[in-house]
């Protein structure tokens, strides 16, 4: 009981007497803010594009293209394979008709609003299933394209990020002219970047015959994929791969989140060793002016420990205030930041929000409790070790 | 110099203190020549440009092909000097997984625009124009698959022949070096002819022109003949020199310049605070030693040169052995990611960068301290003892 009295004493006359170390206190302070701050930010930003990648998939989805095809930009089907496979009986239906949607995925130059340089944005033709296959897609201003005509409606995320595609706006491509008459939204995932149009528009106006990239057919039911996969494998007139839309998107977000955690957690590691080295001087120092004080509480009666307790207290404490402050910081600045960068795996824009999510705000305070510890743990041992004499003697 | 002995003496003073800055002077200097390399990564291909090259494109997208008569068209252009052109294979090899990026073209005029770039042994150029099916490669993709001369390799297209086989043999025929840092030597290129005959749509269509143009100071007048040739078109073109389409390509890939500046610029402001902090200290403990100085007759200028050189020597020591190991950190690194990245390495750049970021760490963190040491008065730093 004594003890616990003595630790709590030590270590709360500790605090008390931080303000007197403002300066050095909060260069450690700060070093460990900059460390999470910097940690979370990049890892939000893979998070974020991770969220908006595979958000929207859904496990009773089946993405069909030609096999061997890494994304739809390298597909190519024919009218008659699409007609095979909606007819299979692994294939949802509704009223007597199939659930699918027969897709065309092409590529046109829009200006990015920010920096008015040139843009991949996707352009995908779609047929009305399209709408009831990704079930989240919600119009939330305008209206929907008209079958037949040239009309497209945009992503919630496309409409922010590339110019002149408001509701009302006439954009050209090439020799076409395009009405945008709507504005969807789609679960904050992947389509929220792309512009849509009726798939027969589309194929005329870029010559592709009756030839389609992709096709998404709703499942019978979510562990219908199987009986799927080998039903199209056994048919010698199909030439496709069957994936699951979620294992699809995951994929394709595989290298660019790769990337990013590549870079971002060695350069986390890095900063996390520059802060404990800041951290450790700043504990000396503190130790080294408080060696009076220490001393004086030695030589009437304090122990060892609560006095080295007290210095890791106090390291803990500023890495904690300087974890929180990093976290919040970041948090303000970065939630929910709109950017867009190129997913090379098809070769076009994603835009995507940066995320900072619960867990990554626990994971950047589990760094700054570690940062504390570390950087507090040999001073506080230097504390516990002080010879009484001499110390008391020194100015 | 003849100090040194003395600022040399007194950084050992308190060592641990001393080689913990150092260490996070290390570190700073580590994320410094990693990132400024990586960045430099990304923006360089813009920077070997040649300005005397354009590249005309679809103007919807460069996904989409422009008929084979513009080549023709094109080199009767006032202004223009030589013209190549490449097509999108869009094939890997074996597995999906291993993508590399591979060009139809036309072999003779493709090297010779792009001489200041790429390299091919002349005997090697000779067999491959007498091989339909030959294909030459880049150092690094002969790295990664260890293909050699003479070797016969399946790669699988987006493109089906016109049996609807999507897989074409070639045989690799040389292998072209890169003769600029940054210049990519992860492709391979191959016939125009052969793969134009045999594929089963999009015939008679290229991808992209190369222009050389003869005066680069016409490069923009040129550009604007070009794209006024074919205004109104099926398929109009969009051209513009080769810099400025390596710079809009990688602005797609979003801020990279910004993002890593905003990181180092956290990180040195960090280490700016720390090495600074060590410096308050290390000039608080030595005041009455200071005030000794001063009474020996030390000029007070002395004593400010005599900080700052103590704080610039701890950033030079810390800083210097930082971008020594960032740049072994990219040695190592770059021949993993050469096909990928290709002339990962340090530029003399980062070099020149950490070496003025250095010397501003030094003087800035030693600034206050070194100001506080000049205007001690002896007599009151003497009686504080």
């Amino acid at each position: 009981m004594k003890g616990l009295t003595q630790i709590f004493t030590v270590s709360a006359m500790n605090l008390r007497n931080l303000p007197q170390r403002l300066g050095s206190s909060s260069v450690a302070v700060f070093g460990v803010a900059c460390v999470v701050g910097v940690f979370i930010g990049v890892l939000s930003m893979a998070s974020g594009f991770q969220r908006t990648m595979i958000s929207a998939g859904s496990p009773d989805t089946a993405i069909l293209m030609r096999s061997g095809a890494t994304s739809e930009m390298s597909s190519g089907l024919g009218f008659e394979e699409i007609q095979i496979v909606s007819q299979l009986p692994q294939v949802r239906r509704e009223n007597g008709e199939p659930v699918t949607s027969a897709e065309l995925y092409v590529i046109v130059d829009i200006p990015k609003r920010s920096t008015n340089t040139s843009a991949n944005v996707p352009l995908r033709g779609v047929e009305d299933g399209a709408f009831e296959v990704r079930d989240g897609i919600e119009i939330i201003e305008g209206r929907r394209f008209e079958t037949g005509r040239n009309e497209l409606i945009v992503g919630r995320g496309a409409q922010q990020q590339f110019a002149g595609l408001d509701v009302g706006n006439t954009i050209q491509f090439g020799q076409m002219e395009w009405d945008v008459v709507g504005v969807f939204a789609d679960k904050g995932g992947l389509s929220e970047s792309e512009l849509w149009t009726d798939v027969r528009v589309l194929q005329s106006a870029y010559r592709r015959g009756n030839s389609f990239q992709s096709l998404r057919v709703k499942l019978a039911s979510e562990d219908a994929l199987e009986a799927l996969q080998a039903e199209v494998a056994s048919n010698p007139q199909l030439d496709m791969d069957v994936h699951r839309e979620t294992d699809y998107l995951s994929d394709q977000a595989e290298p660019l989140s790769k990337f990013i955690k590549g870079v971002g957690y060695p350069l986390a590691v890095l900063m996390a060793l520059g802060a404990v080295f800041g951290a450790i001087n700043t504990m000396y120092a503190s130790v080294s002016a408080r060696t009076r004080e220490i001393a004086t509480l030695r030589a009437i009666g304090f122990g060892a420990f609560p006095v080295a307790f007290s210095t890791l207290l106090e390291s803990l404490i500023l890495a904690l205030i300087g974890g929180v402050i990093g976290s919040l910081v970041v948090y303000l600045i970065f939630n929910g930041y709109t950017v867009s960068t190129i997913n090379g795996a098809s070769f076009s824009q994603v835009v995507f929000d940066f995320a900072v999510t619960g867990d990554l705000l626990v994971q950047g305070i589990v760094a700054a409790v570690f940062i504390g510890l570390i950087g507090g743990f040999f001073p506080a041992v230097r504390a516990a070790r002080l010879p009484v004499a001499t110390a008391l003697r020194e100015t | 110099m003849k100090y040194f002995y003395f600022i040399w003496k007194n950084l050992g003073r308190k060592k641990l203190r001393t080689w913990l800055t150092i260490m996070s002077i290390v570190v700073a200097f580590i994320l410094f020549g990693a990132l400024g390399s990586l960045s430099a990564a990304f923006t360089q291909g813009a920077e070997i440009a040649g300005a005397d090259r354009l590249v005309t494109i679809h103007k919807v997208s460069l996904i989409q092909s422009l008929p084979y008569s513009y080549v023709n068209r094109v080199r009767n252009t006032e202004g223009v000097e030589a013209v190549t052109f490449a097509s999108w294979f869009g094939g890997y090899y074996q597995d999906p997984k291993n993508q590399f990026a591979q060009f139809a073209v036309d072999a003779e005029s493709y090297f010779d625009i792009y001489s200041d770039l790429l390299s091919l042994p002349e005997e090697q150029m000779e067999s491959w124009q007498n091989n339909r099916i030959g294909a030459v490669i880049g150092t690094a993709l002969a790295q990664r698959f260890g293909w050699e001369v003479g070797d016969r390799v399946p790669v699988t297209s987006m493109f089906p022949q016109e049996d609807g086989n999507r897989t074409w043999e070639f045989e690799i025929e040389g292998i072209f070096s890169a003769e600029a840092s940054g210049a990519d030597s992860g492709s391979m290129v191959f016939h125009y002819e052969y793969f134009d005959e045999a594929r089963q749509w999009d015939k008679g269509t290229v991808g992209w022109l190369m222009i050389k143009v003869a005066d680069p100071q016409n490069a923009g007048e040129v550009a604007d003949r070009i794209d006024a040739m074919f205004a109104n078109s099926p398929a109009e073109t969009k051209t513009s020199t080769e810099k400025a389409f390596m710079e809009s390509f990688m602005k797609q890939f979003g801020d990279i310049g910004t993002i890593t500046g905003l990181i180092l610029g956290a990180v040195f402001f960090t280490m700016l605070l720390v090495t600074a902090n060590t410096m308050a200290q290390a000039v608080r403990e030595r005041i009455p030693e200071m005030a000794i100085l001063k009474t020996l007759g030390f000029t007070d200028r002395s004593v400010l040169v005599m900080i700052l050189a103590e704080a610039v020597l701890m950033a030079l020591i810390g800083g210097l052995i930082g971008l020594g190991l960032a740049w072994l950190m990219i040695g190592a690194a770059a021949s993993q990611v050469g096909a990928f990245l290709p002339g990962f390495a340090m530029p003399t750049d980062v070099w020149v960068q950490g070496l003025i970021a250095i010397v501003v760490l030094g003087l800035l963190s030693g600034a206050i301290p070194a100001l506080q040491g000049m205007r001690l008065n002896i007599v009151t730093a003497l009686g504080r003892r």
